[in-house]
């Protein structure tokens, strides 16, 4: 049995093994097929600091080792949140993460403001990455200037663990991360979704109520591997990855690439199961491997 | 109600009809109770350009022999792939998912089911279960041919039948709204699952007529169980998931324009 346990800031996880935010609700979802209290983390579903309906239906389509969604942070606001869902979920025993996300700074702030004061989440994901939503969300992510501006404000209310999640949008992603890292964010997770888009060739219309979409699924592993791997190479903050991983193999790659912790999307509604099977794929390698720890293949890539 | 992820095997997969399948799935153990109008989702092995599950109705359950039974139109791909699946192989399937159709309040209620094309589906079983709680449904099943018209055998154990096709070669001509048993009985509740057009058809009838109405809707989704969000219907109280809140909703609780 190798040591899975993992340290991103100040925050511990058991293991490695989190839900990506948006694909696990708040984790009751799921507590019929798995013992939540297995997973290193589970990131609940953005939060911003009013209720938001989300985009018009169809939000989603299946593409080729994909899909498309374009769901717009539908939630019912923080203060929700606070008092209605915190209170359900706080005793899970794991790290709940809230995934933070907004229009303008202030939304941002005030939002992290509000989660900083709840004693069971030790984190926070910023999403500065959401490619479905008119203002604010991606817009943040996709330059240094905008994402500095709301990582330093956020910074300087928030005082636990900062994951800052970014966009895989962007010319040159490690530039963002390193841009992050210097406002003071304790982690980067990557990679958001990618924006696509699917037409319906019949009605010459795009599939999706708002046009374009975040596509996920193994379509996107290769692209946020490379990711993981340029922005590995360029912070000294801990990378958490993501990106399509559906079984044990994938989130090695992720390791190997760098990551020290990983997050399972959208394989969650193929198998809603995975996130074990992954953890306990992860524990075999290591195993048969004579690894004693995760640790030994952290960034163990041996580049070309 | 729990939720399970289950290996089922295929006792049969049958081909009523050119476009759609009947899948018989047995378990090693006791299958779970499931609701009628509860789905499940249902994973399609060796389609490569299948990616998600398939949200399928739950068609029947016959607890004596363990068998679920599912009705598939084969639309794409995925539910094509289905249709080829041998008996003895396994399907992984997820159920029961989503909120079934509301119990009648006494089963001497009148009680119309009304199913157009592969919407006939869940309405085998709801009638199985009104039987079982001493209720006689009524069914008005509604497809454009006499062969389109699946489980008619099945159905008529279970109630009275009335049918529509849009060519009259079965019962009356026309849609189910125009049927004639409408303007006869004084239904209690209608419960409805179909093509949104009919749907909405019915609901108008129903809003119109002040007659309690349920339908059931099938709006594309992903996860089944209220994770992901992509399957929102618009409802006086916002949008709701229909894997979760619905897929059987009240008509007077959505926006439809009726």
């Amino acid at each position: 049995m190798a040591d899975l346990s993992v340290k991103i800031g100040s925050l511990e996880l058991k293991n490695p093994v989190m839900t990506a935010s948006g694909t696990f609700g708040y984790g009751k979802e799921f507590e019929d097929f798995i013992n939540l209290e297995e997973l290193g983390g589970i990131i609940v579903k953005g939060t911003t600091l009013n209720h938001r309906e989300g985009n018009a239906y169809p939000r989603m389509v299946e593409t080729p080792s994909g899909m498309l969604n374009c769901v717009g942070l539908q939630n019912k606001g923080v203060d929700y949140f606070c008092n209605h869902i915190y209170p359900e979920i706080k005793d899970i025993n794991t790290n709940i993460i809230v995934n933070v996300s907004g229009s303008t700074v202030e939304d941002y702030v005030a939002t992290a403001e509000r989660i900083n004061e709840l004693e069971k989440i030790p984190a926070i994901e910023l999403n500065i990455s959401c490619p479905n939503v008119k203002s604010g969300g991606m817009a943040f992510g996709v330059t240094n200037e905008g994402a500095s501006e709301v990582v330093k404000a956020v910074r300087k209310v928030y005082k636990k663990t900062l994951i800052v999640k970014l966009s895989p949008n962007v010319t040159d992603i490690a530039g963002i991360a390193k841009a992050v890292e210097a406002s003071g964010a304790d982690s980067v997770s990557l990679i958001n979704t990618l924006m696509g888009m699917v037409i319906d060739i019949e009605k010459q219309e795009p599939m999706l109520s708002i046009n374009t979409g975040g596509l996920s699924g193994p379509a996107i592993r290769p692209v946020a591997v490379r990711m993981v791997w340029q922005v590995a190479k360029s912070v000294k903050i801990p990378v958490v990855g993501l990106g399509g991983i559906m079984n044990a193999h994938d989130a090695i790659e992720f390791f190997m690439a760098g990551a020290s912790a990983i997050e399972i999307g959208t394989a969650n509604f193929i198998d809603p199961a995975v996130t074990i099977k992954v953890k306990k794929g992860i524990n075999d390698w290591l195993d048969s491997h004579g690894c004693k720890s995760i640790l030994d293949i952290v960034g163990s890539l041996k580049d070309n | 109600m729990k939720k399970y992820i289950l290996d089922l095997k295929v006792v049969e997969n049958s081909s009523p009809h050119p476009r759609y399948c009947l899948l018989k799935l047995t378990h090693n153990s006791e299958l779970p109770e499931m609701l009628p109008g509860q789905f499940a989702e249902i994973r399609i092995d060796g389609s490569k350009n299948t990616f998600l599950r398939r949200p399928i109705s739950i068609n029947y359950v016959d607890y004596e022999r363990n068998e679920v039974w599912f009705l598939v139109a084969k639309v794409g791909e995925g539910t094509k792939t289905l249709a080829e699946i041998q008996s003895g192989r396994t399907v992984n399937v997820i159920l029961p998912l989503g909120n079934g159709f509301t119990p009648l309040s006494s089963p001497k209620q009148k009680i119309l089911l009304v199913g157009g094309g592969v919407g006939i589906a869940p309405l085998l079983y709801y009638g199985k279960c009104l039987n079982d709680l001493g209720a006689k449904p009524t069914f008005l099943l509604g497809a454009k041919r006499a062969c389109d018209l699946l489980e008619l055998d099945y159905f008529h154990e279970l109630g009275t039948v009335y049918t529509t096709t849009e060519d009259g070669s079965m019962g009356e001509k026309g849609f189910v709204t125009q049927h004639s048993i409408l303007n006869q009985i004084r239904f209690d509740r209608i419960s409805a699952c179909g093509p949104k057009p009919m749907m909405v058809s019915v609901a108008r009838f129903a809003k119109t007529a002040g007659i309690e109405c349920e339908v059931s809707l099938e709006n594309k989704m992903a996860c089944g169980v209220g994770a992901c969000l992509c399957c929102v219907e618009n409802t006086t109280e916002g949008h709701k998931c229909v894997c979760k809140d619905g897929p059987v909703f009240n008509i007077n609780d959505l926006l439809w324009q009726i």
